[in-house]
Parts: structure tokens; C-alpha cells; sequence
């Protein structure tokens, strides 16, 4: 207590009194702690930021190109000769609606034509295929990345998925329903293995999940993993960050095309692809 | 600098109050929709993307 025993010196011109050393001190350290405990709250603000208000953003990013993509669809299918192609599609455009029963009847998100590596504007509006892999149905590996936490986190509970699970990717004519690499089915999928027959001959054994590095672009071969193989089937890869928050490793799910069935004009999901959701509610 | 920031801004308790809180927000607006978007992509968080092969 200073304030009691020191006698108060007469006030300068200003009509403050001049600064002591431990007023001094006292400023600094008062300025340092005001400026820890600033920064301490901006990195808070940060964290709302991340988790919570680019999900608002990346929302409005995802309705637009899916508006966008359903009107084109409806349109196209009112010209449409029957049997025509899915049409080539343009980067940062829809390509096709990704379902996942696993994660909610209310889970939908419009996958969107990316660059060969999908940049972050395309990954805001939503999953991003790697445009020079296959695209939906295509015997091929269909690779799309997808944010884990913010952006509209598509991929955020990607690691809840089982061994066998349906993944559904709708595109103007078709609705194709892959399903989680391993045997048997409802098993955590990075610990199970399934056969996926090759091209050249003979099958190889590929995990339903696994965990890499970054710089793991083996994961986009046409048989993932094995360089230079061309699959008898089209697959899925998904890509997505692990752990969350982190860049340190990338969390890759693969599946299996299992079957397709035509999308009607009217593009209401046919009954043998709902039925798909009972599997995983039951 | 909070302490010198409320001295001087001007008029009644309710007055600096009302201020304080459009100031709170005029700085956070500025951090959430200026400042975090430009800064993000240079963080090393939420990278989902392995190199893409054509």
C-alpha cells in the first residue's frame, strides 16, 4: 500500500503527478497482461469462427450449387432423349448428391466438380471430386475430399462409418450405391479387408479404411495402393483430414460399387434405395 | 489501454456501455469476416486433400 505512506508529490502542469519506477513497472505489466488475455480471447473468437461461422457460410455455398444442380437436372430431363450420358460437368458446379445412411436421413450433400487437387473455394460449397479420377458409376476410382470440421463439415463423422455401410451417389440418371470395403460387414473398416477384383486378372485385398500421410496420392490410383492396376469395378475413395482440427494425416475410406438404378425424371429416391436406410436404423 | 479507451470515451455510465458493446462488436465483426478468412488458408488445419494424380 504506497498510496498510504508516500507523501503525494505536487501536481506537474499537466495536473498529474509524475511517474514513480513502480508506476512504470505497473503500466508495463499491466499492457502485457491486458494484451495476453486480448489474444487469449481472439484465438476464443477463432475457434467460434472455425467450427461455427464458416459452417454458416459453406451452407449458403451448398444450397446455391445444389438449387443450381437440381434446376439444371429438371431441365435436362425435360429435353432429354432416354439413354443419354450424365454430361460433363464444370469445376465448382454440382455433380451428383452424396447420401449416407449411416449418418441421417437428413444428410445430404451435393458433391462438387473439383480441380485435380480440389482448392478450398470448391471445398467450401462442399465435397469436391478430384476431377482426373472416375466419375460416379465409372469403372474407376471416384475420389472426392471433404472437410472435417467447418466448411460445412461433410466428412465429419466419416470415421463412424462401418465395414458394408452404404454410400449413395445420385447423378441425373442414376442413383449408385456403393458400400464400405471389409468383410463381414458392421466391422470397425480399418480393420477388415475385402477382395476387389482387377483388370489384369485376379483380385487384391483392399482395407475399408486406412489412415496416411498427406502426401499419400496412392490413394487416388485407379486401384488404390497399387500403382499401375486397373480395377473390374468402380470404386469410391473419400478423403478427409485426421485427426480433426489437424493436417497431420489424411483419413481415406474406400467402397465398392454394389448397384445402380435408373433416376426417374422426377428424381425421388427410388423404394430399394431407401430401403437402404432401414439397414442401418434397425 | 481498456483503461484509457473508457476514459475517453464520452457521456453517461449507460452512454459508454452502449459504446462499449458496438465497439466489441465492431472488432469482432472485423476479426470473424476480414481478418480469420484471409489468415485461414495459410493455417496448417483442415487440409483434406491427398495430391492429385492425372
Amino acid at each position: 500500500m504506497t498510496e498510504t505512506t508516500a507523501v503525494a508529490p505536487p501536481p506537474t502542469p499537466e495536473g498529474r503527478p509524475p511517474r514513480s519506477t513502480g508506476d512504470k513497472v505497473r503500466f508495463v505489466l499491466r499492457g502485457v497482461g491486458q494484451t495476453l488475455i486480448t489474444l487469449g480471447l481472439v484465438v476464443l473468437l477463432f475457434v467460434v469462427y472455425e467450427v461455427w461461422i464458416t459452417n454458416l457460410f459453406a451452407a449458403r455455398e451448398q444450397k446455391k450449387v445444389t438449387q443450381a444442380l437440381i434446376k439444371e437436372w429438371k431441365q435436362e430431363n425435360a429435353l432429354a432423349l432416354p439413354g443419354s450420358q450424365d454430361p460433363s460437368v464444370r469445376l465448382g458446379a454440382g455433380l451428383g448428391i452424396l447420401y449416407i445412411p449411416r449418418l441421417g436421413r437428413d444428410y445430404h450433400f451435393t458433391i462438387i466438380q473439383g480441380s485435380t487437387i480440389p482448392d478450398d473455394a470448391q471445398l467450401e460449397k462442399g465435397p469436391a471430386h478430384y476431377k482426373d479420377t472416375a466419375l460416379p458409376g465409372q469403372v474407376g476410382n471416384f475420389a472426392v475430399a471433404g472437410h472435417r470440421v467447418g466448411k460445412g463439415e461433410p466428412f465429419l463423422n466419416i470415421d463412424k462409418l462401418r465395414s458394408g455401410d452404404a454410400v449413395i451417389v445420385e447423378t441425373r440418371s442414376y442413383w449408385y450405391v456403393y458400400r464400405v470395403l471389409g468383410q463381414p460387414t458392421g466391422q470397425n473398416p480399418q480393420s477388415v479387408h475385402e477382395d476387389v477384383r482387377v483388370a489384369q486378372g485376379g483380385t487384391v485385398s483392399l482395407p475399408g479404411r486406412e489412415i496416411v500421410d498427406p502426401s499419400a496420392g496412392r490413394v487416388l490410383d485407379p486401384v488404390p495402393d497399387h500403382a499401375g492396376l486397373q480395377p473390374a469395378t468402380a470404386l469410391m475413395t473419400m478423403t478427409t483430414c485426421h485427426p480433426k482440427f489437424t493436417a497431420s494425416h489424411r483419413m481415406i475410406v474406400y467402397s465398392k460399387l454394389v448397384a445402380k438404378v435408373p433416376n426417374a425424371a422426377g428424381l425421388t429416391m427410388p423404394a430399394s434405395v431407401l430401403a437402404l436406410y432401414d439397414e442401418v436404423s434397425a | 489501454m481498456y483503461v484509457w479507451i473508457w476514459r475517453h470515451l464520452p457521456g453517461p455510465l449507460a452512454a459508454k456501455l452502449l459504446q462499449t458493446l458496438v465497439l466489441v462488436a465492431l472488432v469482432s465483426a472485423l476479426l470473424l469476416f476480414v481478418i480469420f478468412p484471409w489468415i485461414e488458408p495459410h493455417l496448417p488445419i483442415n487440409q483434406v486433400t491427398v495430391p492429385g494424380k492425372k
